[in-house]
This record gives C-alpha cells, sequence and structure tokens, in this order.
C-alpha cells in the first residue's frame, strides 16, 4: 500500500480524508484504485485516459510528467502527492 | 577665561583662511586634501565634491589615515567656518604645514552657486529606520539603496497582498504598485489586515495606500483601482515594475500575468491558498518554468472552489503572502535561492512544508521552445471550460 496526499481542494470527493492508502505499482494503478473507491475523483483527475492537465502528480517530489507519466513505478511508503490547480489569492 | 568669541577671534588669527572663490581655485588646481568636519547630517545633505569626511571630534585620530604626507595642502570646511578654524589651528599642532581654512564654510560655498555632491547613501532618519537591514552583510547600504530603488506590482490588495505589501513596505521598497478594484468588505477583515473596520466600503487600493504610507513614507505606493485585464495590462507593466507578486483570486488573471510576465521578462512571485494549504513558487522567465508550465489548463471552474467558496484560515495568506515577500525581497536584492523550478507547499493543520520539482516544459505554448500563443487571449473563455479536448 501507497499513501496519496489528498489536496484541500479534493477531500469533498474522499469523505475529507487527508491522506488514502491505495494499491498499485504505478501511479495509474494507485489512481485507478482510489477512482473506483471515491468515483467523484475521475473528472477531477483524469482527461482522455491521461492525466488532466490541471492536475500534478508528484512521486518523491518529482513530477510524474518528467517522469514516465501513468506509467511510472511507485514503491510502498513512497510519498504521492496529488496537486490540483488552485487559484485562490484575494477576496 | 576668554569668551567662545574672544578664542575664536584669537584662533582666527593664528590660522590661514581662504574665501570660496579662492577654495574654488584650489580645488580646480587639483592639489589639496578637502576636508569637511562637519556632522554626519550636515555632510549627507551635500559637500564639496572630493572632500573627505572627518568630524571634528574625530579629526585628530583620523587625520592621518586621510592625510599621511604632512606637507600636501589642506583646505578644512564646515558649515559657516568657526569649526574648521578651529580644526585647521589642530591641524597645525599635528604638523601639518599648509592648512587653510573656508571662511564663510560650505554656506558661501553653495552660495557662490559652486559644485555640491549630494549624499547618495542613507540619510540619519533612514539609517535608524533601516538599521537591522544595514547589520546584515548581504543587505547593508548598498542593499537597502536597492530596495529603496526598487518597483514591485502587487496583484491584489487582498489576503495575500495584505502581508506581501505590509513587509514590502517596511522593508523600504521605493515603489509599490496595487491593483484591484474591489472594496473593503466585513468579510475580509478576518484575513486582509492591511485594511481596517473604518475603512468598509472605501476601495481596497485606497485603503493599502494609506496603511502603507502611515508605515513608511519612504514608500510610493501606485494604486490601480481596476480589474486588471488584457486591456490594461500593458499600460500598468509600462509604468517600469521589477518583481510581480501574484496574489490573484482567480485563473483568468493567473494566466494573463504570466503571459504577460513571459513577454516582459518580469519575474512572478506566485501564492495561492485554500481552507488550510497555500504554495509558493517563484517564475523567472528564462530560468526556470512558468505557470503554464506546472498547469497546462485551469481546472473546470465548476471543480475549483475558491476561497469565496470554500473558506481560508485567516492567518494561511500572512505565512503564505510573507513567503511571497521574502521571494520578493530576495529577487530584488539579488541575493539567496529563489524559489525557482520548486514548489512550497504549506499546511497549516500538520504544521508541515514540502517541496515539489517543478520543470520547464519544451513544448509550453507561452515560454516553450516553439511558442504558439504570442499575443493576449481570451482568458475568461479560456478558463471557462470551453477549450478543446486535448
Amino acid at each position: 500500500m501507497t499513501n496519496v496526499r489528498i489536496p484541500p481542494t479534493l477531500r469533498e470527493q474522499t469523505g475529507g480524508e487527508r491522506e488514502i492508502a491505495a494499491e498499485g505499482e504505478t501511479v495509474r494503478d494507485l489512481l485507478d484504485d482510489l477512482m473506483a473507491r471515491f468515483p467523484a475523483l475521475r473528472r477531477q483527475l483524469v482527461e482522455n485516459d491521461d492525466l488532466a492537465p490541471f492536475v500534478n502528480v508528484y512521486v518523491e517530489g518529482e513530477d510524474v510528467r518528467t517522469l514516465d507519466g501513468l506509467e511510472t513505478e511507485v514503491r510502498p511508503g513512497s510519498t504521492i502527492i496529488l496537486l490540483p490547480a488552485m487559484a485562490g489569492g484575494i477576496r | 577665561m576668554p569668551t567662545y568669541r574672544e578664542l575664536l577671534q584669537q584662533v582666527r588669527g593664528e590660522i590661514d583662511e581662504v574665501d570660496a572663490t579662492r577654495a574654488r581655485e584650489l580645488v580646480d588646481a587639483g592639489e589639496p586634501l578637502v576636508v569637511d568636519v562637519r556632522e554626519q547630517d550636515e555632510w549627507d545633505e551635500g559637500h564639496i565634491p572630493g572632500a573627505v569626511h572627518i568630524p571634528r571630534g574625530h579629526l585628530e585620530s583620523r587625520i592621518e589615515r586621510a592625510a599621511p604626507d604632512p606637507t600636501r595642502p589642506i583646505i578644512v570646511y564646515c558649515s559657516a567656518g568657526n569649526r574648521s578654524a578651529f580644526a585647521a589651528k589642530t591641524l597645525g599642532e599635528l604638523g601639518y604645514q599648509d592648512v587653510v581654512s573656508l571662511s564663510g564654510g560650505f554656506t558661501d560655498w553653495k552660495r557662490n552657486g559652486f559644485p555640491v555632491q549630494l549624499q547618495a547613501g542613507l540619510d540619519a532618519q533612514r539609517r535608524a529606520r533601516y538599521s537591522r537591514h544595514l547589520l546584515i552583510p548581504e543587505v547593508g547600504e548598498e542593499g537597502q539603496l536597492k530596495l529603496l530603488d526598487s518597483k514591485i506590482l502587487l496583484i491584489g490588495a487582498g489576503g495575500l497582498g495584505s502581508p506581501a505589501s505590509l513587509y514590502l513596505a517596511a522593508a523600504g521598497v521605493g515603489r509599490i504598485g496595487i491593483v484591484d478594484a474591489d472594496v473593503v468588505d466585513e468579510s475580509n477583515l478576518q484575513r486582509q489586515i492591511v485594511h481596517s473596520t473604518e475603512r468598509l466600503g472605501e476601495p481596497k487600493v485606497d485603503s493599502a495606500k494609506r496603511t502603507i504610507e502611515a508605515l513608511n513614507p519612504d514608500v510610493q505606493v501606485v494604486a490601480y483601482k481596476e480589474r486588471l485585464t488584457s486591456e490594461n495590462i500593458e499600460r500598468i507593466l509600462a509604468d517600469g515594475w521589477d518583481v510581480i507578486v501574484d496574489g490573484a483570486d482567480n485563473f483568468p488573471t493567473r494566466y494573463l500575468v504570466n503571459d504577460a510576465s513571459i513577454w516582459h521578462g518580469i519575474p512572478v512571485v506566485h501564492g495561492s491558498i485554500y481552507r488550510f494549504e497555500g504554495q509558493v513558487t517563484v517564475f523567472q522567465p528564462g530560468a526556470g518554468p512558468c505557470y503554464r508550465c506546472l498547469f497546462p489548463a485551469p481546472s473546470p471552474p465548476e471543480l475549483a472552489p475558491s476561497c469565496a467558496e470554500g473558506g481560508v484560515l485567516g492567518v494561511l495568506p500572512g505565512v503564505i503572502g510573507s513567503l511571497q515577500a521574502n521571494e520578493a525581497l530576495k529577487l530584488a536584492l539579488g541575493i539567496g535561492e529563489p524559489l525557482v523550478g520548486r514548489l512550497l507547499l504549506f499546511d497549516a493543520l500538520a504544521a508541515e512544508f514540502s517541496e515539489m520539482k517543478l520543470r520547464r516544459d519544451p513544448d509550453c505554448p507561452v515560454c516553450g521552445e516553439h511558442p504558439t500563443i504570442t499575443d493576449y487571449i481570451d482568458y475568461a473563455e479560456f478558463c471557462a471550460g470551453t477549450r478543446e479536448p486535448a
């Protein structure tokens, strides 16, 4: 199992959980596991079977787009962070 | 015991004096060492070009370093020719053979319209105000002068702009521009500390300007009471800004600021907040990724709640806005390691920082190798979710 950090903007879709343990050997596996349990996450994460352009996934602080994308391997104990764009600032 | 006047009279009889015109001839001939024996604040307000400054109280101890050759002619001056008369007598006693005092002093020199060098450094008041900066070797007087000469543009006078503007102003950033079209609302005051209860209903830029000018009169605030758009951004950037601090509350403005900053080569200190978490990074054109490299497209509006919808812990913009001010000051000073290519996340509940690596996207439509966007687009439409699926 690998822990995935859920950003505050996605916690509505995950019942408020800040971190969720997911099963899988690649980023794709992990996300599939998460999306199977929290279907509302799907629109927030994927588009045309690829990562949506408004979300980043980091494995050990590295953007998976600069690694192997959704096929990037993960190990148990890796730090996985989901990071959608957030606009908030002034109001 | 003689009075001061009698003593002065006596001393003037023992030394040589020159008037301003003669002193000017000597200075132009280039031979004498000109010594200003006035106090620091007098020197700061202007002095004879090329003069060395040795306050009267330090004359005996410091003259040797300034004038190792006792045969070199010396012109000594003060403001009216009295302190310099005593100084000339002392120099004579120390063995200096050719010393004259400028009768009428610097006052008479100025009255003749002779050249005056204004002090480029900090005056006494500023030295006191910025003393804690001057003590840091990486800042010092040179750095403080840089800050006083720097121009930083803030997008938004809200949650992030409040602490950022206050700290930049306190630090002595000489010119601060603020773009914001809103007025102060009751719901702002839980976090927007540049405003106050008595300013309710007042335009935010005016409220911020008053607070900043009360904090530090060295700062000139340029208030833009308008929403940043493709139509006005070129006019606002034409005022010349070294750094942009982006505390916008919406995606269209974020992408607009990004594109303009790439085309103008201005670094953007980016901050955003939501509930208990915030992020900070620096987009420096040419040196690191831009906002579009990080997020090629905005979240669809229905998936991206704003603080107005989702809320934010009042202190969070204090943390993130202060980090933005920190980055902006480093950029203005040219010191340290700015957050270029690094995204700093702050989780207030866990009290935890984490850092992500950001890389340039060679295919970025604005800062990539073959840009496809080279002029402003319709940012509202781009962010409304009407874009073509990739």
